[in-house]
């Protein structure tokens, strides 16, 4: 599903050149869930933004879904994100003037869908993540957990076939932490989803089926 | 996507707050300016409706007290035969003291089947005052020595005034009661609207009437209309006769065409410092748009991260930052609308309502320009912002 060969990214500045991730290849599955962990600062991020399209490598080839993406145009790369991924952030990143339906419909604005088809598939994406009692509040009447739980029906509500998850328990005590890991073991359990998931947490990263380790930007484990 | 905007908008109304404020203010100062140049405009674009050019008005005083109305008389007609004998003069006529470009204004009220109307310009004339200012007549006649014996006073009145009490109707032969509906007058023509306060104010209402006995000693203007070319050498001599023929009395010649471009300064000088004012003001109200959406877009870096990331693409960020800007700007041009339309309604300064109405469609025209040119460069910016970073950064 996702095939990285080679990477490298180079960060530079005017008298500095920091190497963030050194030639790390990676074969990702079609329905695996793979976690990432390493210490700060060793490029878990940053893999997961090339492998997001949100950045791009200095070196190396990224494939997804059997298309190389270095060719694409700014529009293309957007509208490969919005069909085939879905994002999950630590802080959430939800719009906090939007009320919660409103926050999971947004990625549905950039496709070509009715107001009535954006409601209904974003009702559906809160009702699998438990939320349909919320659907009219806004991000700052709810707790962290839920906000993940907005954020997380907002990544599926277009169907992806990837979902990139950059810690998304991070700010979360255990217990909300593993309610959401559970939504996501389910998601890719029932719904087949692929799921790449970097965090720091080593029992979150047990409950996957692979485990990648970086550090100083080169794959370890 | 609009009302997906229009919701996030409405939901920051607070935070919107000024930048809603600016464009409201913005949009009245230039409803206002705009409201000005279409009346200057449209009052421009119509004709003068006489020629000012070679009419050299002459104001005196201090003229001989009269024993009897003749004398009078006889003494006005020497003074007129006298200048008409002159070889550069083509006609001569006594007039009130409100010919047009004057600083004077005489008007009255008249009735019309029970109606009044009020602020009818008063002018006094003589029989040579249309050849005096080459005005033309839409009906009827100009006054003659006939009119003196008449049973009702004779008028003339001008288009506008003609249109206002008579609509399509011929209006010659038809009575009008003067100020306290008492006695009447009849209509003997129309003529040509003319502009007497210069090319940027209408002509009003206006009547005309003939100089009698009665009035003839109280005027002190005479217009003299000479021949191309008249010089100053002329002048000299035609004030030399006047002196000789009024000795006690102070002439002044002046120009009608020098003194319509004085009379038109007046209008044009404060609608230019007005213009600069208003353009100082939206000058800064472009930079303070500026500002607050450059600081919005700063401010809204995560989610312009977000965007991207769920499928936006630069071109659809920045197109998205312009759209915000043009529904706020919507908003409050519905407020200003709101009150621009009150001015037609409620008859505020007399001015027509298709003004008003010309004066907003070109002042919310100015105002999405406006907007549209201020949100672009940051609009464009906001396009170029990372997506990792903007996510990383928030």
């Amino acid at each position: 599903m996702i095939r990285l060969q080679n990477i490298e990214k180079v960060y530079r500045t005017a008298t500095v050149e920091t190497l963030a991730i050194n030639g790390i290849s990676l074969d990702i599955a079609k329905g695996e869930f793979l976690s990432i962990m390493g210490p700060s600062g060793c490029g878990k991020s940053t893999l997961l933004n090339i492998m997001g399209l949100l950045d791009e490598p200095s070196k190396g080839i990224v494939q997804i879904d059997n298309q190389q993406i270095s060719s694409f145009s700014d529009q293309q790369l957007a509208k490969f994100r919005n069909q085939k991924l879905g994002f999950i952030f630590q802080s959430y990143h939800l719009i906090n003037d939007l009320q919660v339906l409103d926050n999971v419909e947004l990625p549905l604005l950039y496709r070509t869908a009715s107001a009535k088809e954006r409601r209904v598939l974003a009702t559906e994406a809160l009702e699998k993540v438990g939320l349909s009692n919320r659907l009219k509040h806004f991000p700052s009447q709810l707790s962290g957990g839920q906000r993940q739980r907005v954020a997380i029906a907002r990544a599926i509500v277009g169907r992806p076939q990837i979902i990139l998850a950059d810690e998304p328990t991070g700010n979360l005590d255990s217990a909300m932490g593993n309610e959401i890991m559970n939504i996501l073991i389910n998601l890719n359990r029932n719904d087949g989803t692929t799921i790449v998931m970097v965090t720091h947490d080593e029992n979150m990263a047990h409950k996957t089926h692979r485990l990648v380790r970086l550090f100083d930007g080169s794959q370890v484990q | 996507m609009f009302k997906h905007l229009f919701k996030l908008l409405w939901n920051k109304k607070k935070q919107n707050f000024l930048f809603l404020s600016e464009i409201l203010v913005s949009f009245l100062v230039i409803f206002t300016v705009c409201s000005f140049l279409v009346f200057y405009y449209q009052n421009y674009s119509r004709p003068m409706g006489f020629e000012y050019k070679q009419v050299w008005p002459i104001s005196y005083s201090n003229v001989p007290q009269f024993k009897t109305a003749d004398s009078a008389i006889a003494y006005f007609e020497n003074l007129r035969q006298g200048i008409k004998a002159m070889p550069n003069v083509e006609a001569v006529s006594f007039a009130s003291s409100n010919y047009p470009f004057s600083n004077s204004t005489m008007s009255t009220g008249i009735h019309y089947k029970g109606k009044k109307y009020d602020r009818v310009n008063h002018y006094e004339v003589d029989q040579e005052y249309n050849k005096v200012m080459t005005i033309s007549l839409l009906e009827g006649r100009w006054f003659n020595a006939n009119d003196a014996i008449s049973k009702d006073k004779p008028i003339l009145i001008n288009e506008t005034l003609k249109t206002a009490m008579f609509g399509d109707r011929p209006a010659t032969g038809q009575l009008i009661g003067d100020y306290d509906d008492k006695e009447k007058m009849k209509v003997i023509g129309v003529m040509k609207d003319i502009k007497a306060n210069g090319d940027y104010w209408p002509a009003g209402n206006a009547m005309f009437v003939p100089t009698d006995t009665a009035t003839s000693r109280w005027q002190n203007n005479i217009l003299v209309k000479v021949k191309p070319g008249s010089d100053a050498a002329f002048e000299g001599k035609l004030n030399k006769f006047l002196a000789n023929y009024m000795k006690n009395s102070t002439i002044e010649i002046s120009h009608l065409d020098q003194m319509r471009d004085s009379k038109n300064s007046e209008t044009v000088i404060p609608m230019i410092i007005f213009i600069i004012v208003a353009s100082f003001l939206v000058i800064n109200v472009a930079l303070g748009l500026f500002g607050v959406l450059w600081y919005n877009i700063n401010k809204r870096k995560g989610e312009i991260g977000l965007r991207r990331a769920i499928g936006a693409s630069g071109k659809s960020v920045a197109y998205q930052l312009v759209g915000e800007s043009l529904i706020l700007a919507t908003m409050a041009l519905i407020v200003g609308c709101f009150f621009a339309v009150q001015f037609p309604l409620l008859h505020v300064f007399n001015l027509p309502a298709n003004v008003y109405i010309m004066a907003m469609l070109l002042s919310i025209s100015f105002i999405y320009l406006l907007v549209f040119i201020c949100s672009l460069y940051p609009g464009k910016q906001a396009a170029t912002i990372h997506p990792a970073i903007a996510l990383h950064e928030d």
